[in-house]
């Protein structure tokens, strides 16, 4: 009994508050090198875009030594067609893509989660299943289909998937979603004489804004971020989205116009980090949950 | 059943329902679900399975897009195995990649997410700064940063010069460029980190207490439960890494301009691909390149679901 308790005071011994809090120093000192270490491109990108084109190689500190707009106002019309035009072709994009995925999504996680239907759990399957279809193999013939369609060089190819539901990952973060909420609410509703379609409508979508807001957010930073479907749909510099406006800064000026290549780098990441900003949180929950499988 | 009933009142209507032509039955029962999936059904048959089926057999042809698809047998495969330099060197390109990037990704997740599950103050604070990278990381514009980061005058070259290192140009260095690729990869490691932050709250602290009670030190603590507890978790994040740098593009082609060179140090098999579909407009061997791209995630998925039973720990 006594060498019980002597081992335990020995045990508790050993974590002393003063190690315990110089322990704590270290781990903060180790998360804090980590960060700077990690948002110094960032910060060194940003700081980049502000300075005179003259001192933009010569220095390696984030604190430009004086500041100047010039680069960006020479990037903005740095091509023929001006980023303007990118940017909006970027946001018409991304808004409808938004759109479709959290309707047609939404729709496809309702019946799985919600309904019964024969063959409900082979779709299910199916499903899960293009989460991890590499793109490449479906790629050619949707080439082939959109081309005869006479949708290349248009929004088509790159927004009607979104409206049928292409991204099965936001199916399946949905699903998660919607299995979570009382069932006893679908049923009362039902008793009540609802049809599946006012339910859904009613009761489910208003009570799953925080998985919808995730998915919108999600769904808008992706679509921003691509650059493999424009690059082979969009051919014509006045359908270019903003990242394909980028590729083609450094392919002709970039070489002699960095100023103006980081200044619309830095505003091409600018509507991500505003999402980054004020959603972070919704983000990064979304990200554990679907991590999570339960 | 009976709920329904005794709330309606009707019997009637209870009995009518058990005998309906085939149709009505199947009208009530399945046509709500078929219908709420039908945008996805209409996708899923139209923009995956037919292109699906279609890429098939587009790999057997010789296919340039403009006049209709020629026959060639298993030719496409036979060139790609014994007589393409090219995709061998783009298999090895992306090989390497994901034996270096997905592990060390995954290792420097881990290994954050631990100092941050400490209960240390400011978590919020650090799990987004970390998490950054990741979400602005597929962006065009973070390859363009990277490519002047490791320029010959770029800025890792500067910080160098500053303790009297001449770095060499990393990019045009077929030795270095591909390590340029892998260690942007890992510059993204906060998604998998936060997923691993939240497996690791999962894991109940009193096995620790019981543990350091036995005298157990921190790094059997860490080998005998927080390891075994995590495999799920570990599992998940190796799998979804590994599909994404098998498909990874646009880093390699901005960074290389399209090229995949010097001498074809980038030349990732997504971008090999590309430039044999986009480029030569030699679809039909590019349906092949895709087939055998299919073949190695699946051939690598399915080893890790059948091997994961030895390995990863499913609490019951």
């Amino acid at each position: 009994m006594s060498d019980a308790s002597a081992r335990l005071t020995v045990v508790t011994g050993a974590v002393s508050p003063t190690r315990k809090r110089i322990t704590t120093i270290l781990v903060h000192v180790a998360l804090l090198a980590a960060s700077i270490c990690m948002l110094y491109p960032l910060l060194w990108l940003l700081a980049a875009s502000f300075r005179p084109e003259n001192e933009i190689f010569t220095s390696a500190s984030i604190i430009p030594s004086s500041w100047s707009l010039d680069s960006y106002i020479r990037g903005w019309n740095g091509l023929r067609t001006g980023f303007g035009t990118f940017y909006l072709n970027s946001f018409i994009i991304s808004g409808l893509s938004v759109i479709g995925n959290v309707m047609a999504c939404s729709m496809a996680a309702y019946a799985f989660a919600r309904l019964e239907f024969r063959g409900k759990n082979f779709w299910f399957a199916m499903m899960l299943m293009t989460l991890m279809l590499p793109y490449q193999v479906t790629l050619i013939p949707q080439y082939v289909l959109f081309r005869q369609l006479g949708w290349v060089n248009t929004f088509l190819p790159l927004v009607v998937p979104k409206f049928l539901a292409a991204d099965g990952f936001f199916i399946f973060l949905m699903v998660q979603f919607f299995r979570g909420l009382p069932k006893e609410l679908d049923e009362a509703a039902q008793m009540d004489g609802c049809s599946p379609w006012r339910i859904y409508w009613k009761i489910i979508l208003p009570l799953s804004t925080p998985v919808l807001a995730t998915a919108a957010i999600f769904t808008f930073i992706w679509t921003w971020d691509d650059f493999f479907g424009p690059l082979i749909y969009l051919s014509e510099m006045k359908s270019y989205t903003v990242m394909l406006g980028l590729r083609t800064f450094t392919d002709s000026t970039g070489e002699s116009d960095f100023g103006g290549l980081f200044a619309m780098s830095v505003l091409s990441l600018v509507p991500i980090f505003l999402f980054f900003l004020f959603f972070q949180r919704m983000l990064i929950e979304g990200i554990a949950t679907t991590g999570m499988k339960r | 059943m009976t709920a329904r009933s005794l709330q309606s009142g009707a019997p009637a209507g209870e009995r009518a329902a058990t005998t309906p032509s085939l149709w009505a039955r199947i009208w009530h029962n399945d046509a709500p679900g078929y219908l709420f999936l039908l945008p996805w059904l209409i996708g899923f048959l139209g923009l995956t399975i037919g292109p699906m089926i279609t890429s098939f057999y587009l790999s057997f042809t010789d296919f340039d897009l403009l006049t209709s698809p020629d026959w060639v047998g298993a030719n496409n495969y036979i060139r790609m195995f014994s007589n393409d330099p090219k995709f061998w060197a783009s298999m090895r390109v992306t090989m390497f990649f994901v034996v270096f990037s997905v592990p060390l990704k995954l290792a420097f997740a881990l290994a954050v997410a631990m100092l941050l599950n400490r209960g240390i103050r400011g978590l919020p604070l650090y799990r987004a700064l970390f998490y950054l990278p990741s979400l602005l990381g597929a962006s065009v514009a973070i390859a363009i940063l990277w490519r002047q980061i490791f320029a010959s005058d770029g800025l890792i070259n500067k910080l160098l010069a500053m303790v009297g290192i001449m770095g060499p140009s990393w990019i045009s260095n077929p030795k270095t460029s591909l390590w340029t690729l892998i260690i942007l990869s890992i510059w993204q490691f906060g998604s998998p980190m936060i997923i691993f932050l939240a497996g690791l709250r999962q894991i109940p602290q009193d096995m620790y207490e019981a543990a350091s009670l036995d005298g157990a030190s921190k790094w059997r603590q860490f080998v005998k439960i927080t390891l075994p507890l995590l495999t799920p978790v570990v599992f998940f994040n190796a799998i979804i890494q590994t599909i994404e740098a098998f498909k990874s593009f646009t880093p390699a082609f901005i960074i290389s301009g399209g090229t995949g060179n010097p001498i074809n140090s980038t030349l990732f098999y997504t971008l090999y691909l590309y430039q044999e579909a986009f480029g030569f407009f030699r679809m039909g061997y590019a349906s092949a390149l895709a087939w055998v791209l299919l073949a190695l995630v699946s051939v690598f998925t399915a080893f890790s679901f059948l091997t994961s039973k030895y390995w990863v720990h499913y609490d019951e």
